[in-house]
């Protein structure tokens, strides 16, 4: 009946338990696919910088020179566009939210891919882009 | 003849998610006129198509709204799709029809909770917000964001939706319907929603039409206008027939979007049952040159991306045109005649959304 239509769904929700989670208890509902952050291996980077021209809203940076790797994660909106387009996989996205910081901080990455000695079987000039 | 006195409504008040504003003249409590200004969250995201690349600014046209992003970035990605002549593989469009679809329910289940909210039904607002947090609970993980998806790109979907979590959604989509149905049943032919609603903030069809009213707000006065109907992604191959409802008042409005919460699981279910097998997406290779007016009808009503191309990597020009901003001239219509008590429900029932009409 008319004024009775929402009765059914009280009954149930007071037989019910709460439709919440305990948030700080228990932790927060994340898929494999959630897009938390955004994790750099510096052990695998080649430098390419693929990941800072893609990047839309230049929140990455790169200097080739100094190999410096830096992300400014006030500025990284983690669509996953760098971890989609990195060719070695030195970018992965992890599903956990960054942490709450109270300072604007950059995180800096120091590069520490070593390129491997080739073996030298006869000397052949490096024409080759990198 | 009484008094007339002026009352601010916004842009802070409780029932208002984003900030609107409204000078409403009385007469003792009654609504003569109302005098809408907005301008407060303008962001300058057209503009910003001139700093990104064209490939780049699917992440801004997503971030336009909170609420209906993925149709952004659907509606921006085929303009430019359809000035570079790209053809978009069918399973995308498939997948871009079951995300757009989704988008809907959670928009449409998160206007009716803070509807019911507005005209004070507590224990309703809750029950949809929890409905609507399953469909959450999917987009997060077929696409990795709740609300943001970032799984629309020019040329096609970044995401596939593998055969095992397809079947999984169509296993829950029953019960999830007959949860949506019981919810629904509340809204319809509950009295005292009835009572609130019924003949509240009229808006006959010829006006309706006149002033430009988009989406349910059009189709709640009898007005049968949805852009799902020209076919655009899957909906061609699917099949659709609008909701239309003739009374024009807010419950008119509201019957509009429970039905196609109905309308949108009915869709899903038949995108999945019908998903081709194929590639996600084509290399787009080059820079658009030339102009669109891309439409795509969104929960709260179409809206229009006009994108203009140089052949550089950098749009010319974006303009942007939501459906809120083209269901404000009705709004101001219906208002009038409305006691102030009933204002909150009134603006409700465009379903306002600011931060796409300021952009």
């Amino acid at each position: 009946m008319g004024i009775f239509q929402m009765t059914k769904t009280v009954l149930r929700n007071l037989a019910g338990g709460p439709a919440t989670r305990q948030y700080p208890a228990v932790p927060a509902r994340t898929g494999p696919l959630t897009r938390g952050h955004v994790v750099f291996d510096p052990a695998t980077c080649r430098s390419c910088s693929l990941c800072s021209k893609r990047c839309p809203c230049e929140a990455i940076r790169l200097d080739k020179e100094a190999k410096v790797w830096e992300i400014d994660r006030m500025r990284c909106i983690a669509c996953g566009d760098c971890v989609e387009g990195c060719p070695f996989g030195s970018l992965t996205m992890e599903p956990e939210y960054f942490a709450p910081v109270v300072e604007h901080v950059v995180e800096r990455y120091t590069i520490t891919y070593v390129k491997p000695e080739k073996p030298a079987k006869k000397p052949v000039d490096e024409s080759a882009g990198a | 003849m009484p008094e007339r006195i002026v009352v601010p409504f916004g842009p802070q008040h409780p029932v208002l998610p984003e900030p609107i504003h409204l000078d409403l003249v009385l007469e003792d409590e009654t609504v003569v006129e109302a005098i809408p200004s907005i301008g407060y969250i303008h962001r300058g995201l057209e503009r910003l198509i001139e700093k990104r690349e064209f490939t780049e600014y699917v992440y801004v046209a997503e971030r336009i709204c909170g609420i209906c992003s993925f149709m952004h970035a659907l509606c921006y990605s085929q303009g430019i799709e359809e000035i570079m002549k790209i053809e978009v593989p069918d399973r995308a469009r498939y997948l871009r029809t079951i995300w757009s679809e989704c988008s809907r329910l959670h928009s449409h289940l998160l206007w009716l909770g803070l509807f019911a909210d507005g005209m004070g039904f507590e224990n309703l607002f809750m029950r949809s917000w929890q409905l609507r947090e399953s469909v959450l609970d999917v987009l997060e993980d077929t696409t990795g964001g709740r609300v943001i998806q970032g799984t629309c790109k020019i040329g096609g979907v970044r995401r596939d939706i593998g055969a095992e979590k397809l079947a999984e959604m169509h296993r829950a989509l029953d019960p999830f319907e007959e949860q949506c149905r019981n919810l629904g049943d509340v809204f319809l032919n509950d009295e005292t929603v009835k009572y609130r609603l019924q003949d509240l903030g009229v808006i006959s069809k010829d006006e309706a039409y006149a002033l430009g009213a988009a989406g349910p707000t059009a189709r709640g006065s009898g007005v049968a206008i949805d852009h799902r109907e020209t076919g655009y992604a899957a909906y061609g191959d699917l099949g659709f027939k609008p909701v239309v409802e003739t009374a024009g008042d807010c419950y008119a409005r509201c019957a509009v979007r429970v039905k196609e919460v109905y309308a949108s699981i009915d869709l899903i279910r038949r995108a999945i049952s019908e998903m081709p097998e194929g590639p996600l997406d084509v290399k787009v290779k080059g820079a658009p040159d030339g102009e669109y007016f891309s439409r795509v009808e969104q929960p709260r009503g179409e809206v229009v991306h006009y994108l203009r191309g140089n052949g550089t990597k950098h749009l010319a020009r974006a303009r942007i045109r939501t459906s809120t901003l083209a269901n404000i001239p009705p709004l101001v219509k219906m208002l009038p005649g409305a006691q102030l008590a009933d204002v909150p429900v009134v603006v409700l029932s465009i379903d306002p959304c600011i931060s796409c009409t300021e952009r």
